[in-house]
């Protein structure tokens, strides 16, 4: 090679690296655009409107009894709200049940409104044709505990009964996919597409993870509650349609929410 | 009448800074039904932010805006206490006014 070549060559290797450079650059900062993109639109989270829905709905009479749900125990005494979901799922002495929150609301709207429990599970997610009472009642409640240190307890023994049961429906392989929880998250630092995965066994994860449900989906226009994410979790594993809010979801939401003990609530969140 | 909105406002160094959600459908007139008929067209196609009977924003929105929209301006000016009013319109005629007291910040 004489001299003259190496001199061509000179600018044209300075001008790859720098290709180089910029690729890594942008590599580098796709998930922090997303996290950028978070922090612009949290701050107007649409999910506020449906807490307002919810908070609405918690105070008007409804159903063939005529009350309101003000006398609704979630654990805390009648009527109390605040703080409320950071300690559930728990175990109720009436219903001899462990139960979450959107479980724990139909048995409220059943009990004092009187309204059949069929009506209510016939369609508990909202759609784009029509909001669910149970979904926006859920958004108000858990927008109460906003800033409260997750605590769920397993001290009573059906309680952990359903963390146990919970754990292994977490790490169960079933379907035409040979899917389970864990395939997804149970690893670190791995993604779908542009998605984070969570690592659930990972305390961290886990709490913010938990934290961020319900949420806001912008692609969908719609505020989500956390049997909807559950079911939907079943429904990307192919796996039959879970009934809402059935042991089987309350005791895969127990083991989540044990995970997530420790970290402060954060939710109504906001989703892609 | 259209939803109620959610607006912050806040004053720091002399410049209002107005944070405002709205609720609407924002159908694009594109989409359709499950059966194929047409979901009509259905937005919001102008916003307007008044501060003490002056209009400090005036915005015309079309059918790419995304469902329940979120807009942040600022404008220099602005005092504690004071009010701003922001109003919307659709192309159904619907209408939304709603009134936020500036915060000091």
């Amino acid at each position: 090679m004489n001299t003259s070549n190496v001199k061509k060559l000179i600018p044209l290797l300075l001008l790859a690296t720098s290709c180089a450079a910029t690729a890594a650059e942008s590599e580098i900062s796709d998930s922090d655009r997303i996290a950028q993109y978070r922090e612009m639109i949290s701050d107007g989270n649409p999910a506020d409107f449906d807490e307002m829905r919810g908070e609405e709905l918690w105070k008007t009479v409804a159903g063939p009894k005529q009350a309101t749900l003000e006398k609704c125990d979630l654990g805390k005494g009648a009527g109390v709200v605040k703080g409320v979901y950071a300690e559930l799922p728990r175990y109720f002495k009436d219903t001899g049940m462990v139960q979450d929150l959107e479980s724990r609301l139909l048995t409220c709207m059943t009990t004092l409104q009187g309204i059949p429990e069929e009506e209510i599970t016939a369609k508990p997610f909202a759609s784009d044709k029509k909001a669910s009472d149970i979904s926006s009642l859920a958004s108000y409640v858990v927008g109460q505990s906003k800033g409260i240190k997750m605590a769920v307890s397993t001290k009573h023994p059906k309680a952990k009964e359903a963390y146990e049961i919970g754990k292994r429906i977490f790490n169960y392989r079933a379907g035409p996919y040979d899917f389970a929880c864990s395939t997804c998250h149970a690893t670190s630092n791995v993604r779908i597409r542009m998605q984070d995965l969570p690592n659930l066994n990972v305390k961290k994860d886990a709490q913010t993870a938990y934290a961020s449900w319900p949420a806001y989906r912008v692609s969908q226009g719609l505020t989500r509650s956390f049997q909807w994410r559950l079911n939907d979790c079943f429904r990307q594993q192919r796996f039959p349609e879970p009934k809402f809010a059935s042991e089987a979801t309350v005791a895969l939401t127990m083991f989540l929410a044990v995970g997530a003990n420790g970290g402060e609530y954060a939710g109504p969140g906001l989703k892609r | 009448m259209g939803k109620p909105m959610k607006i912050r406002a806040a004053v720091k160094d002399g410049v209002t800074e107005v944070k405002i959600l709205m609720q609407h459908e924002m159908e694009t007139g594109l989409r359709k039904e499950a059966d194929g008929t047409l979901v009509p067209a259905w937005f919001i196609t102008e916003v307007k932010a008044q501060y003490q009977g002056r209009t400090v924003l005036e915005t015309q929105f079309g059918q790419s805006v995304s469902k329940n929209p979120y807009l942040l301006f600022r404008f220099k000016g602005g005092a504690a206490g004071e009010t701003i009013t922001v109003s919307w319109v659709d192309n159904k005629g619907d209408t939304r006014s709603d009134e936020v007291t500036i915060a000091a910040n």
